[in-house]
């Protein structure tokens, strides 16, 4: 998701007699890069780091790949706070269900709490969320969640301000049933390449790979960081 | 429907609608008590869409065709959306406008599907029962000022006989032989109508072949389209959901054009 | 019954002195009164069966079905009275459908089992209401193979292989005991049930009867039907000749 700040135009700069201030007034916000890709036996997640309110950078070491289940995470673009409140209730709903069919959650149904929140609250929401997990009954899925509130499955999908600059790398470069370290690698290429266009993403890239054995987190910072062209 | 709500989970739930309650003052039926319910509501606005939906009648059936596109303003988000549900053996629908309203309502429809197929009395869904329902449902969601932001076409056999329907968001809704909506409705639709004109009584492989040539028709000229479609076909046999279908383009005429003059 | 109520009968809310809820054991006696249904799990789908008492020539034919759809791919047979019965299925029905609006997935047979166990043993709590006369067996096609649950009318429930209730349970089961149904098709275990339903009604005691059979498995696309009518008239038809064979004998024994 873009800023937030045209959300709020009577708050703008005119507002503030324009001295770029406008961060005060302004909902924080994940402008954001975040990507989810299937792989053979499971699904990378990675996201930038950078919060930022209007112009201003509010975190720049966010953690936007958010646990819903031992298995399941979700990455988190659009307004922090409204995404963050629906990733606490879905935690909610995920855990309370676990415990009712004594059975690890499968990633559709989670997408699908997801899905039927965003859909409820679709005009007062901003929140773009990909859900990405591993259960036994369909493996490694990938589900994306625009702010309409729709549910699609995907073989990878990118959100977020930096989504729009990653296009035709993603198209050119997706494989389906990569090794891990070949999909770690296209996802850690791709928030990286868009860390580089948009202001609105930056920082560091997270990054989680998930698959039947559970979560492996990664953190790629400095020079771990992949690079490219750069000098015009 | 489900009545108990979403995450209506915990309780039992109340042992019966509108009798007493254990511990609780009783509550007679039709009274209703506490505050009424807010009435803030605005429109939504569209954001995945899709782009038209065509339907023709043939000699014995209906076909309807509608291309895979999820457009996210001019972004081609989703390239693999499909927007023809089928309802049953006898019905279709196609939807255009935004995706989630359509996925909502294919969800609602699925279900009443399920409700009438327990029952087992041998009643279900009719082509022309389904889109008098929509007229109500879209109706009554624009007399809200939330619509549903699509347009819908339905199309089956109805009593054997071919049925097409048209329903837009505010609940305006049509029969005719032929339908089109999006941009369909302008491009598509005069060909169809000038086809159906030469030859009423049209074979579904005319119906197909015209299909397919709308279809590359929208491709050329509606910048939310997109080259891969799918095509239902509706006949005493059932439902036929054919596709992905991606046909075959020609771009001759540019080897024509040098500069601009 | 060993003994009536001796005044702690009168609510399902109060215990007798030696720890009985009699509304309870009352609402299995409806139960007991009813004619026979039992279900059983095959390896590749669950079967039904019910013996419909006909109580008067004058009703029409096929009404006042004892086996039900709560959802596409779950079936329900019961024993009891009807108008509980009914309203109970309703109730799965809605527990189904809100299950699927909420996760966008089939209920698992399991979950929906306590969901309406739930609900029953409600019903044995308050003086205000009254406990369902009715026992239901549940059955479907899950993703890891058939599954089937009884609930009773005290609000506990059970997983089966092979369950029977009604009046003649006590035979049903017996019969039902000789079968090794984990290694039988649902195709084979309907003829049997049918057998079943015959050889356990009481010609002199119940006049006529309705056969009712249905299934759920991998041939009916996981899908809860009745039995086609070619397969209906088959198992009755085998039923009602294994009948006859044991009369037979039965009459050479003599």
């Amino acid at each position: 998701m873009a800023m937030m700040t045209s959300a709020f135009p009577s708050n703008g700069p005119e507002m503030l007699g324009g001295f770029g201030m406008e961060w005060l007034n302004t909902e924080v916000s994940t402008g954001t890069t975040i990507m989810a890709t299937e792989f053979d036996g499971g699904v990378i997640v990675g996201a930038d780091s950078r919060t930022t309110t209007g112009t201003y950078v509010a975190n720049r070491v966010t953690d936007k790949l958010t646990k819903v289940t031992d298995f399941i995470y979700c990455c988190r673009s659009g307004s922090a706070a409204d995404t963050q409140a629906i990733a606490d209730i879905v935690k909610y709903h995920i855990e309370f269900h676990r415990m009712e069919t004594g059975e690890e959650p499968l990633v559709n149904t989670v997408a699908n709490i997801f899905k039927q929140l965003c859909y409820d609250n679709r005009d007062q929401l901003s929140a773009g969320i990909i859900v990405a997990g591993w259960d036994k009954r369909e493996g490694g899925q990938v589900y994306s969640i625009p702010i309409s509130g729709m549910l699609h499955r995907m073989p990878f999908s990118i959100g977020g301000s930096g989504s729009t600059y990653l296009y035709g790398y993603v198209d050119s470069q997706y494989k389906p049933k990569q090794k891990k370290e070949d999909a770690l690698k296209f996802v850690a290429n791709s928030v990286s390449l868009a860390i580089n266009r948009d202001g609105s993403s930056g920082g560091i890239i997270r990054l989680a790979a998930i698959s039947k054995d559970g979560v492996e987190r990664f953190t790629l910072t400095g020079d771990q960081m992949p690079k490219f062209f750069e000098d015009c | 429907m489900a009545t108990s709500g979403m995450f209506g989970n915990g309780n039992p739930g109340a042992l019966w609608t509108g009798g007493p309650v254990p511990g609780q003052l009783h509550n007679f039926p039709g009274v209703q008590n506490g505050a009424t319910k807010g009435s803030s509501q605005r429109t939504l606005n569209p954001v995945v869409m899709g782009s038209s939906v065509l339907g023709i009648q043939f000699n014995g059936g209906v076909v309807i065709a509608a291309d895979m596109l999820g457009s996210y303003g001019s972004l081609s988000k989703y390239r693999d959306c499909p927007r023809l549900l089928k309802v049953n053996d006898s019905t279709v629908i196609g939807a255009s406008g935004d995706y989630a309203d359509f996925q909502y309502l294919s969800n609602v429809i699925q279900q009443q599907v399920i409700d009438e197929e327990c029952l087992n009395d041998g009643f279900g869904y009719t082509p022309k029962s389904l889109h008098c329902w929509l007229t109500r449902v879209l109706y009554n969601r624009r007399s809200q000022f939330n619509p549903l932001w699509n347009t819908y076409i339905v199309a089956g056999l109805d009593e054997d006989k071919p049925y097409l329907g048209y329903v837009d968001k505010i609940g305006m809704a049509y029969e005719a032989p032929s339908l089109a909506s999006g941009f369909g409705a302008y491009l598509a639709l005069p060909i169809i109508r000038d086809a159906l004109e030469k030859k009423p009584d049209m074979a579904l492989e005319d119906a197909l072949r015209l299909i397919d040539r709308c279809m590359k028709l929208l491709f050329y000229r509606d910048a939310r389209a997109l080259n891969k479609y799918q095509v239902a076909v509706i006949t005493k046999a059932g439902v036929d959901l054919r596709g992905p279908i991606v046909s075959d383009t020609n771009w001759e005429v540019a080897h024509m054009i040098k500069g601009y003059e | 019954m060993s003994s009536i109520g001796t005044g702690y009968d009168l609510s399902a809310s109060q215990f007798s002195p030696d720890g009985r809820v009699f509304q309870v054991e009352y609402a299995q006696k409806a139960v007991e009164n009813s004619g026979t249904a039992i279900g059983i799990r095959g390896k590749d789908g669950v079967v039904f069966g019910v013996e419909k008492l006909i109580t008067s020539k004058l009703y029409e034919a096929g009404d006042n079905k004892r086996i039900l759809n709560i959802d596409r791919h779950i079936g329900a047979a019961v024993a009891g009275l009807n108008a509980d019965a009914r309203h109970l299925v309703d109730r799965a029905r809605v527990e189904a459908s809100s299950y699927r609006s909420s996760y966008g997935d089939a209920i698992p047979l399991k979950h929906l089992t306590e969901r309406v166990s739930g609900y029953v043993h409600a019903h044995t709590l308050y003086s205000s209401v009254r406990p369902f006369g009715v026992s239901l067996i549940i059955g479907s096609m899950e993703r890891d193979g058939p599954q089937m649950y009884l609930i009773e009318p005290s609000g506990v429930s059970w997983g089966y292989h092979g369950c029977a209730i009604g009046k003649a349970k006590q035979n049903a089961k017996t019969e039902i005991e000789k079968l090794k149904m984990k290694d039988m098709t649902i195709k084979d275990l309907v003829k049997e049930v049918a057998k079943i339903i015959y050889i356990v009604h009481d010609e002199v005691k119940d006049k006529s009867f309705e056969l009712e059979l249905s299934w759920v498995g991998d041939i009916t696309d996981n899908k809860h039907v009745l039995v086609p009518p070619e397969v209906f008239v088959e198992a009755e038809k085998y039923a009602k000749l294994a009948l006859e064979e044991s009369d037979d004998s039965d009459d050479e024994d003599l």
